[in-house]
């Protein structure tokens, strides 16, 4: 049961969520939902090293209004930016309220745009205003980027070669997904959930099972949990390994951009070789798995023991290749105390001196009992530690991956094959869940009637890292921002909603 | 080990397609058919029609049609999937394994939105050849170097790893004069991927704007061709084809490296002979009686 204070109000959460970080807990997220008409609740995440704890705190409908949290806590100036966008709250004292996620014409009635279903009249007007300074000028990189990219604007501030000051605006992709979660039933939602991050389907759509399975109180079958774990790690494995193909792609890397993107394709092709789909969507579902793995365990094996050994192999040599590293030593930087204040999460916190990892600090499933380090955290916090971290966590990810599939052979030969799949129902009440995904700790937050989902919320760590990143460009220039962004690993999808 | 002798030391693992078929892509459950229609019900008969319901609303997507007696396909009450909007969960597959199928094959990119409802509704044929000879005329240029701008306009992220999966060492798009390029001035073909949100869509209009004649879009992915789960919201267009004319639609959630690279190649007319034959042998295939029988997920 996560420890949840409901006695606060709105002007005093703020200190109270403060007085917690100042005892070393980390800012988790703020989260508002609304019944119709009334007044907005606000919660906000606390995550300490164990457990995360919710602060509840209700804004009445007459006010609209309550004092800012960014004021004392500057990772909270997205989430009170994205609340201003779709609830029409007014964090007082907040001090950069530019629209986000949907920048309207000033004065569009919000409850009554965000109701319908036809797409609202963007109004790139409502936008803040660009800095000046003395020889400063903007270049506006986006949304239609070249490459093959995920639509997002960054706007470079500079002088000339650094980049003092850069904005990212993510509102090109918002979708309003969180919307579609309300009107389907679970086995249905789930689908939604697997599309929130389409590169991190598994993490989410096991991360929005959880939560239903913490309301209805089921336990998922032994051998589902084994499955998940396979599946959400082989994703970890592509997801960093896309990372570093992008490393290798921009240092000009031919061939350890052909190698490590090959190695990417086998992954996902292992993915559909287990389960019919190349992002393992439609394998997790509330109350377990659809059914047993495809292919034998034995099989994928020997496939994962070829894809470890190769891969092991070009990633040594190319961590060998100076005119590679050399790009990323230094790149980037982001101090502890900077990703420390910020609660930087996933492999951007963990290069960075964090050493949180939900697999190990909540473990959840199957995690709980597989034999599993954690990659030992670096300090540096460039582009090059965050590589580290990656190489690390994919070494680890192999080794979970081979302890789940010898669980399930030896399970596979025991017994018939039921048991993938436990009964379970909608049940009433709000849980928050969180798992690791590869771009670091997702949360979901669920609240249900019993009848239907009343909201959902996911958090993906790219939403929460992107509000980082302009932070890692200390006296960094132009031709670093691709390592840069490459480092940070994160769906734009996820971070615009 | 050099670099260079890493990469001799794999040996070739590009796949030969589109010269010959590649057992990958045709193995990869791709698409959603329809086995057999549920038996025909006396006129009024309540249970049937409560039946047939029931069938249609299991999609998430409004993907499945019931249609009465008297429409299309010889007369007989029949089931239809819009590929269009399926997004292959499988839901309907688990339900009515006596129904659905999936189908291995990525070859699902079609020219025109309605030839992705199977089975096909055979009606006057004279609109689709309409429809390919004006796409003919605008490709006849294009043939040996196409070049590609993509625009993501609001995807879920995973059909970006997709296209941009045509560049790796297995797909090699180069190898058959494809090119993705940063400008839209220097881009033939206009390859969109995303339902369409409210903030893209004018990004995407003066993309397409900024494209010389003559120029061609695919929507690839459902997302992009219908808007899949995703839509509605207060934020997301159904599909692209409201913002941009659409001349090529590859379904998927999201859609294969295979199947992309099938929509492409169909759209320039770039298909082999020896594939186009395949195709019309399983086109022969799947309007039989027998359609193999694809193993639930």
């Amino acid at each position: 049961m996560i420890p949840t204070h409901t006695d606060i109000s709105a002007d005093s959460l703020a200190d109270s969520v403060s007085a917690l970080l100042a005892q070393g807990a980390r800012f988790g997220g703020l989260f508002a939902s609304r019944s119709v008409k009334g007044p907005t609740l606000l919660t906000a995440v606390v995550a300490e090293r164990k457990g995360l704890t919710l602060l509840e705190a209700t804004v009445a409908a007459s006010t609209a209004s309550y004092p800012a949290l960014t004021a004392q806590i500057p990772a909270a100036a997205w989430y009170e930016r994205e609340i201003h966008d779709l609830f029409g709250l007014e964090p007082a004292g907040h001090g950069r309220l530019d629209p986000l996620v949907l920048p309207l014409r000033s004065g569009t009635p919000r409850e009554t745009a965000l109701a319908v279903d036809a797409p609202v009249e963007i109004e790139e007007s409502a936008l803040g205003a660009h800095v000046h300074g003395e020889g400063m000028f903007t270049i506006p990189y986006g949304p239609v980027r070249s490459g093959v990219f995920e639509s997002i604007e960054y706007l470079l501030e500079t002088p000339g070669e650094d980049i003092p000051h850069i904005r990212s605006r993510i509102y090109y992709k918002h979708r309003g997904i969180e919307r579609r979660f309300e009107r389907l039933p679970v086995d249905q939602a789930v689908l939604v959930a697997e599309r929130v991050e389409g590169i991190a389907s598994v993490a989410h759509a096991i991360a929005f099972s959880r939560a239903i399975e913490a309301l209805a109180g089921v336990e998922v079958p032994e051998r589902a949990e084994l499955l998940r774990v396979v599946h959400a790690e082989l994703e970890r494995v592509a997801n960093h390994l896309d990372s570093m193909i992008r490393h290798t792609e921009g240092s000009g890397q031919a061939v350890a951009y052909a190698r490590l993107s090959l190695h990417k394709e086998r992954a996902l092709r292992l993915q559909a070789t287990l389960c019919g789909h190349r992002f393992a969507r439609g394998v997790v579902l509330p109350g377990g798995v659809i059914g047993p793995p495809l292919a034998p365990p034995k099989e994928i094996l020997e496939h994962i023991g070829a894809l470890e050994h190769a891969l092991d192999d070009d990633i040594q040599a190319l961590m060998a290749t100076p005119s590679f590293t050399d790009r990323l030593r230094g790149t980037g930087a982001i101090p502890a105390h900077i990703a420390q204040g910020h609660g930087a999460l996933g492999p951007v916190g963990r290069a960075s001196g964090m050493a949180e990892d939900v697999r190990i600090d909540r473990p959840y499933g199957a995690y709980a009992h597989l034999g599993f380090q954690i990659a030992e955290p670096h300090s540096e916090g460039d582009a090059l530690a965050r590589q580290r971290i990656r190489i690390d966590e994919i070494r680890s990810s192999f080794h979970l991956i081979r302890q789940a599939l010898d669980l399930l052979a030896t399970t596979d030969d025991r017994g018939p094959m039921d048991g993938w799949h436990t009964e379970i129902g909608l049940c009433s009440g709000k849980v928050i869940s969180s798992v690791e995904a590869p771009q670091g700790e997702l949360l979901y937050m669920v609240e249900s009637d019993g009848n239907r989902l009343l909201r959902v919320k996911p958090r993906c760590a790219s939403f929460h890292n992107l509000a980082l990143f302009p932070q890692a460009f200390q006296g960094d220039i132009f031709t670093d921002f691709v390592f840069i962004e490459a480092s940070f690993g994160m769906c734009i999808a996820g971070a615009a909603g | 080990m050099a670099w260079i002798l890493r990469g001799l030391k794999e040996g070739v693992v590009t796949t030969s397609y589109p010269k010959r078929p590649d057992g990958y892509g045709d193995s990869y459950k791709g698409a959603l058919r329809v086995s057999t229609s549920p038996p025909a019900a006396p006129e009024g008969d309540s249970a049937a029609a409560a039946q047939a319901t029931a069938i249609a609303s299991c999609c998430p997507t409004g993907a499945i049609e019931q249609h009465p007696a008297q429409e299309g396909l010889s007369g007989q009450p029949h089931l239809s999937v819009d590929r269009g909007r399926c997004i292959l969960c499988g839901i309907c597959v688990q339900s009515y394994p006596e129904l659905f199928y999936f189908e291995p094959s990525t070859e699902t990119s079609k020219l025109a939105r309605h030839s992705l409802v199977v089975p096909e509704i055979e009606e006057g044929d004279a609109q689709l050849s309409a429809v390919r000879a004006d796409l003919a005329r605008r490709v006849k240029a294009l043939r040996r170097s196409v070049h590609i701008r993509h625009v993501d306009a609001g995807s879920d992220g995973s059909e970006e790893w997709e296209v941009a999966a045509l560049l790796n060492p297995v797909y090699d798009i180069h190898r058959l004069g494809l090119f993705f390029t940063a400008s839209p001035r220097h881009a033939d073909l206009l390859l969109v991927t995303g339902t369409g949100t409210a903030g893209m869509a004018g990004p995407l209009k003066r993309t397409y704007e900024a494209m010389p004649y003559p120029k061609i879009v695919m929507a690839a992915g459902t997302d992009a061709i219908s808007g899949g789960i995703v839509h509605p919201t207060y934020s997301t267009h159904p599909g692209i084809a409201g913002l941009v004319p659409v001349d090529i639609w590859v379904p998927g959630s999201p859609p294969s490296p295979f199947a992309i690279l099938h929509g492409i190649l169909a759209g320039l007319g770039l298909l082999s002979r020896s594939c186009a034959a395949k195709i019309a042998r399983q086109d022969a295939v799947a309007h039989g009686p027998s359609g193999s029988k694809g193993a639930p997920r």
